[in-house]
């Protein structure tokens, strides 16, 4: 019984995920410049920019493609200076307050971890996500993306993570939380002497080297240059039967 | 979608799926493929309808319980912005009002017009309700700003026995309306309103 498990499960083992998953790709077109609006599906060719210059959908008036001048080594410089702000501001403490003779302060990760504490958890969650780990993810992957991408050959991770950099963006909170800050500092003002620290001017320096990466990066660019799943796949799937045909 | 082809939502890759096959993925970076984001329609009313249901809580219920020496009081997001107006304070307390009352609501009634059109087939104001749509998109992330508000406040006024703020339970629903509406702003698909504007075009809503 065992010998028989074993015989069926080697060739299985040694196939591809294509083979055991039956992935089916779509057909790509000739024409790369063929693309569908991603508001409205109006099917159009993007004519080749100019540095700066922008295309869009005539239909719904989506931006469709803006070319950005240098944009990977603008990116990297605005995303590295990101990365050590980022640190800075999760470090030290953001606001402080004395009343009384007494004194308080607290970091991002502070205000998180008291509502964790003494609040809905859920609230602390969503409060950690938001300001904590959404921009760290957002950074990262940029930065991982950028580095990836400075390659003459774009490792293959750079795709996924292009993909899912959308999300993290959507989900970075960390304008928002500095104008929540602010309130909370011109509420708090009335009771008692506020001391803003140096992570709240970091963290307004951070939102606009985020806006910065934003505008500076061009996603075309950068999906133009990777290897493509399809061509990975069939590279693994090569792999294997010469692995096979060697076993 | 006329013409039969995939434009893929991470890449913008437009592509042709396989003869007989439904969907394929990716070609260039493996994402699932689709015309149309998969029931659209419901997953956008039912995060809607959920945001909307804890609307309600979110403003009756006390966001922040504050506790001194005579005694403890709460406060709802609408008392919190009558807290915070003052001859300086008052630009900020437009803000929050903006933020956290206004910008929900609006939102709620923006996706449930997005909705209903989608699905009364209307070919009307297309470049409008696709502005309105992205208007949605952009501003929903700012109704967070009571949320950090209270946080914040809360990690900070701990002056025991003096005075001391807490998080009530009205925050968890006022997040709650926060997450579920961005989450229906995510699920709807905007190419639907253009839709039924190509009658020829398969219905995939």
């Amino acid at each position: 019984m065992s010998e028989y498990n074993a015989q069926t499960v080697g060739p299985l083992r040694a196939g591809s995920k294509a083979r055991l998953y039956a992935t089916v790709y779509n057909q790509s077109l000739a024409d790369a410049a063929l693309i569908a609006c991603p508001d409205c599906d109006m099917l159009q060719r993007l004519p080749d920019l100019a540095p700066g210059a922008s295309a869009r959908c005539p239909r719904c008036d989506k931006e469709l493609w803006r070319r950005r001048e240098d944009a990977l080594n603008r990116t990297l410089a605005l995303t590295l200076a990101a990365a050590v702000l980022y640190v800075v501001a999760n470090t030290v403490p953001m606001i402080g307050l004395t009343a009384v003779g007494r004194e308080a302060s607290t970091t991002v990760l502070g205000g998180a971890l008291h509502l964790w504490r003494n609040g809905p958890a859920i609230v602390a969650v969503l409060v950690l996500v938001t300001a904590v780990v959404a921009p760290a993810l957002q950074i990262g992957f940029m930065l991982a993306i950028v580095l990836g991408a400075h390659r003459e050959h774009p490792p293959r991770w750079v795709g996924p993570l292009l993909r899912h950099h959308p999300a993290t963006r959507t989900w970075s909170m960390i304008e928002v939380m500095m104008l929540g800050v602010l309130v909370a500092l011109i509420k708090i003002a009335d009771y008692a002497t506020v001391i803003p620290g140096v992570a709240l001017f970091v963290l307004g320096a951070l939102v606009f080297l985020l806006a910065g990466i934003q505008a500076s990066f061009d996603r075309r660019e950068v999906w133009q240059r990777i290897e493509w799943a399809i061509a990975g796949e069939r590279r693994a799937a090569a792999g294997d039967r010469s692995a096979e045909r060697a076993s | 979608m006329q013409q039969g082809l995939h434009s893929c939502g991470a890449c913008g890759l437009l592509s042709r799926p396989e003869p007989g096959e439904d969907a394929g993925r990716c070609p260039r970076c493996d994402e699932d493929l689709a015309f149309r984001k998969p029931a659209s329609l419901q997953r956008t009313w039912a995060y809607l309808i959920a945001a909307a249901i804890c609307y309600v809580p979110a403003n009756i219920l006390p966001v922040l319980t504050t506790t001194t020496a005579e005694g403890t009081a709460s406060d709802t997001i609408l008392e919190g912005v009558v807290l915070l107006w003052s001859p300086t304070g008052w630009p900020l307390s437009l803000i929050v009002l903006f933020a956290s009352i206004m910008i929900p609501s609006a939102k709620i009634l923006a996706l449930a017009y997005l909705l209903i059109t989608v699905r009364r087939g209307s070919v009307e104001n297309g470049e409008q309700r696709v502005r309105l749509y992205r208007i949605v998109e952009f501003i929903g992330r700012w109704s967070m700003v009571d949320v950090f508000v209270d946080v914040f406040t809360a990690a900070l006024i701990q002056l025991q026995p003096l005075m001391s703020v807490e998080p009530a339970p009205g925050l968890l629903f006022f997040a709650a309306v926060v997450v579920l509406t961005m989450l229906a702003v995510e699920s709807f698909d905007p190419r639907l309103i253009w839709d039924s504007a190509s009658p020829k075009e398969v219905r995939y809503a």
